[in-house]
C-alpha cells in the first residue's frame, strides 16, 4: 500500500511530464478502440445483411454446376428440387431460386442481366418478394433493386422487354412490368438482375419444377439425396467476406502497432530518464530498508499507473466519440455498396466485451512490460553507490 | 365451251402444281449458295450507332464445315489481333492486350459483338437451314426489285440449341439468296432481328452476298452492315489454324 501511495505521489509530482505521457497513451487507446469498433461494426453489418438478405440463415443448396463467379456455369445449373425439401417448398419455408441469363433493352440499350425466379411467398430472404404479383396489365411482374433502377432508368410501373433462351437454346421474349423497386444494401441481389415469380421463369425456360439454388432457414442436415445438389453452409458462403475482414483487421493492426509504439516509447523514455536521474532517491529508499525488488516494483508501478490513468482519460475523452459512432455511425460519401460491399452508406461501430477487455488488457500488459524493462538495472545497484549518485 | 372449261382447268392443274415451289427444295438451294465447305474471306463490319456515328471493323476469316471457323480482327488498332475461334458449340476468344483465351458459350454467344447488331453466333454461323427448319411457302413478293418466294420457317421439333424458333424469309426466285429475313422469338410474335442482303456478287456459278445488313430490332441504333471485301471458296486451310494454340500466334 505504501508503494502505491509513493508511486502515486511521484507520478503526480512529475506534473506535465506525466500528463503528456497519459495524453499520448490515451489518444492511442481511443484510436485503437475506435478503429477496431468500426471494423467490428462493419463485419457485423456485412454478415447480418448477407445472411438475412442474400443467403438465408441456414445456408443454401446449390446445383453442383453452379458457380456464381463463373457465368458460363449458369446455363446448365438447374435441376429438379431435391425430394427431401418437398414439404418445405410447399409451405414456402425455403426460397427456391432459378437463375437464367437474359437481355433487356431499357431505352433501347442492350444490357445482359440475370433473370432470377423466386417463390414470392418465401420466408427466408429479407426481400420484398411478396410484391411480385401480377398487376392490372397481366404481364409477368418483376422486382428490381434501386441500383438497377438508377442504372437503367426504370421505375415502378414501367414495362420492359426481356429476351432469354429456353432450355433448348431458343430465343424467346416477353414484356414484364416493374411492380416494385426495392432498397437494399446487398448489391448481389440488386445489380444487373430482375426478380420474377419462379413459376413464370420455369414456364419461360421449359424448366418446370427446377431451380439453381435453394435458400434455407435451418442448416441442412446430412447430404442431399440427389448428386445434382450440394449444401453450402454459411461458413462457405461468407468465406470471402471473412477473409476481407481479416485483411482489414491485419491492415489496421499495423497502424495501431505504430501508433501504440510511439506512445510506449514515451513511457519507456520517461522510465529510463527516471532511473538515471533518481539514483540518490533509490539509494535512500534502499538505506531505509526497501529491498531491490520493492524499488523495482515502485518504479514499475509508477510506469504502469501511466497506463491506468490513460485508460481513464481515454474513456472520458473518447466516450462522446464512441457513443456517436454507435448511434449515428460513420457515413461514407458515395457509400460502400458502390464497391460491392453490403454496407449501405453508414457504418455503425460495435463495442463488444471482447474488444474492450481484450484491447485494454493487451495495452495494459504492454505498458507494464515497458515500465518494467528499464528497471532491471536497479537489481545491479549498490545502495552506497546509489546514495552518491553513481 | 362451258363443258370444256373444267377440262382445261383440270388439264392445267399438273402444270400449276409443278410451278408451286417445294419449300424444302428452296432451302436446299439457299444452303447450296450460302453454306460453304471451306472459305477464306476479308470483310468490313460497319456499326452505326443511334447518333449516326460509324465504327468500321475489318476482319479476316477462315471457315471449314458448319461448325469450325476463325475470325481475326485486322482494324481498328484497338481491336487488332482479336481472334474468335468456333469449335462446335464453343467459341474461344483471344484478346492480345490481355494475352488470354476465354471461352464464350451459352447465352454469351448471343451477345453483341463490339456493340454491333451481330452476335458472336452470327459472326461464325455457317449452318444449313434445311437441317433445323421446316419451311412453307406463304407467298411471293417483290423485294429490292427482285421477285421473291416468301417462306415461313419453323424450328424442327427434335432440333436443340437453335437461336430463332421462327423466321420469315424472302428468297430471290432466280438466285436463291435470302434477300431478307425476319427472325422471331419462340412466341412467334416478337421480332428480334432483321437481316438483309443488299448487294450480291457472283463467284464462279455461286451467288453470294456482298453487303449484308443486320438490325437488332429491340435495340436502338441504325443497324450493322457487313461488307464482304473478298472471299475464296473451297480453299485449303491448315488444320492447326483451328486450334486454341494457334490463337496466340
Amino acid at each position: 500500500m505504501i508503494l502505491l501511495k509513493l508511486a502515486w505521489r511521484n507520478l503526480v509530482g512529475a506534473g506535465l511530464r506525466t500528463w503528456l505521457n497519459v495524453l499520448v497513451l490515451a489518444m492511442a487507446f481511443i484510436l485503437m478502440i475506435w478503429g477496431k469498433s468500426v471494423v467490428d461494426g462493419m463485419a457485423y453489418q456485412l454478415y447480418d445483411a448477407m445472411t438475412n438478405i442474400e443467403f438465408g440463415k441456414g445456408g443454401q443448396l446449390w446445383h453442383s454446376e453452379f458457380d456464381p463467379l463463373d457465368p458460363l456455369t449458369i446455363e446448365d445449373a438447374h435441376a429438379v428440387y431435391p425430394q427431401e425439401l418437398a414439404q418445405h417448398i410447399a409451405t414456402d419455408d425455403v426460397a427456391t431460386i432459378l437463375v437464367r441469363q437474359g437481355t433487356i433493352y431499357p431505352e433501347g440499350r442492350m444490357q445482359t442481366i440475370m433473370i432470377k425466379g423466386i417463390n414470392p411467398g418465401q420466408k427466408v430472404m429479407d426481400l420484398p418478394t411478396d410484391k411480385i404479383v401480377a398487376g392490372s396489365t397481366g404481364l409477368t411482374p418483376a422486382l428490381i433493386g434501386q441500383k438497377m433502377a438508377d442504372k437503367t432508368g426504370l421505375a415502378q410501373g414501367d414495362l420492359l422487354t426481356v429476351r432469354w433462351r429456353d432450355a433448348g437454346g431458343t430465343f424467346d421474349a416477353r414484356d414484364v412490368e416493374i411492380v416494385h423497386v426495392m432498397n437494399t444494401v446487398v448489391q448481389t441481389v440488386d445489380k444487373n438482375q430482375i426478380w420474377i415469380p419462379i413459376l413464370d421463369l420455369q414456364e419461360m425456360s421449359d424448366m418446370a419444377g427446377q431451380a439453381t439454388m435453394i435458400a434455407l432457414n435451418e442448416p441442412f442436415e446430412g447430404t442431399p439425396s440427389s448428386p445434382a445438389w450440394v449444401y453450402r453452409d454459411l461458413d462457405f458462403l461468407l468465406r470471402d467476406t471473412k477473409e476481407l475482414i481479416t485483411a482489414k483487421n491485419a491492415g489496421g493492426n499495423i497502424m495501431y502497432g505504430i501508433l501504440f509504439a510511439i506512445a510506449l516509447l514515451a513511457i519507456f523514455d520517461t522510465q529510463v530518464l527516471s532511473i538515471f536521474r533518481r539514483k540518490k532517491e533509490m539509494g535512500t529508499l534502499m538505506a531505509m530498508g526497501l529491498t531491490r525488488a520493492k524499488v523495482i516494483g515502485l518504479f514499475t508501478l509508477e510506469g504502469s499507473m501511466n497506463g491506468l490513468l490513460a485508460f481513464g482519460t481515454g474513456f472520458i475523452l473518447g466516450s462522446p466519440l464512441f457513443y456517436y459512432m454507435a448511434v449515428h455511425g460513420y457515413t461514407i460519401p458515395g457509400g460502400m455498396d458502390d464497391f460491392g460491399m453490403a454496407l449501405g452508406n453508414t457504418i455503425y461501430a460495435k463495442y463488444g466485451a471482447g474488444l474492450m477487455l481484450g484491447t485494454t488488457s493487451l495495452l495494459f500488459a504492454t505498458v507494464v512490460l515497458v515500465s518494467w524493462l528499464p528497471t532491471r538495472k536497479i537489481s545491479k545497484l549498490t545502495p552506497t553507490d546509489a546514495l552518491r549518485g553513481k | 365451251m362451258r363443258y370444256i372449261l373444267p377440262f382445261l382447268i383440270l388439264g392445267a392443274m399438273p402444270a400449276m402444281l409443278m410451278a408451286q415451289p417445294d419449300a424444302a427444295e428452296i432451302l436446299r438451294k439457299i444452303d447450296k449458295q450460302m453454306v460453304t465447305e471451306s472459305a477464306e474471306a476479308t470483310a468490313t463490319m460497319v456499326i452505326t450507332n443511334r447518333r449516326g456515328r460509324e465504327t468500321r471493323i475489318t476482319s479476316r476469316s477462315w471457315s471449314k464445315g458448319e461448325t469450325t471457323s476463325l475470325v481475326e480482327y485486322l482494324s481498328p488498332a484497338r481491336e487488332k489481333g482479336v481472334k474468335m475461334l468456333r469449335l462446335d458449340d464453343v467459341l474461344w476468344m483471344y484478346t492480345p492486350q490481355a494475352d488470354r483465351v476465354i471461352q464464350i458459350s451459352g447465352h454469351m454467344l448471343r451477345q453483341s459483338v463490339s456493340g454491333s447488331d451481330l452476335s458472336y453466333e452470327d459472326m461464325v454461323n455457317n449452318g444449313k437451314l434445311l437441317d433445323v427448319y421446316d419451311a412453307a411457302v406463304v407467298g411471293e413478293e417483290v423485294f429490292m426489285d427482285r421477285l421473291c418466294y416468301v417462306l415461313r420457317l419453323r424450328a424442327k421439333e427434335n432440333v436443340d440449341d437453335i437461336a430463332y424458333a421462327q423466321r420469315k424469309i424472302w428468297v430471290d426466285k432466280s438466285r436463291y439468296l435470302p434477300l431478307k429475313e425476319e427472325r422471331y422469338a419462340k412466341n412467334g410474335t416478337t421480332l428480334l432481328k432483321i437481316f438483309e442482303i443488299r448487294e450480291v456478287m457472283k463467284i464462279g456459278d455461286r451467288w453470294y452476298p456482298k453487303e449484308m445488313y443486320f438490325k437488332d430490332v429491340l435495340a436502338n441504333g441504325q443497324g450493322t452492315r457487313y461488307l464482304v471485301d473478298d472471299i475464296k471458296f473451297n480453299v485449303d486451310i491448315p488444320e492447326y489454324l483451328f486450334t486454341k494454340a494457334a490463337l496466340r500466334e
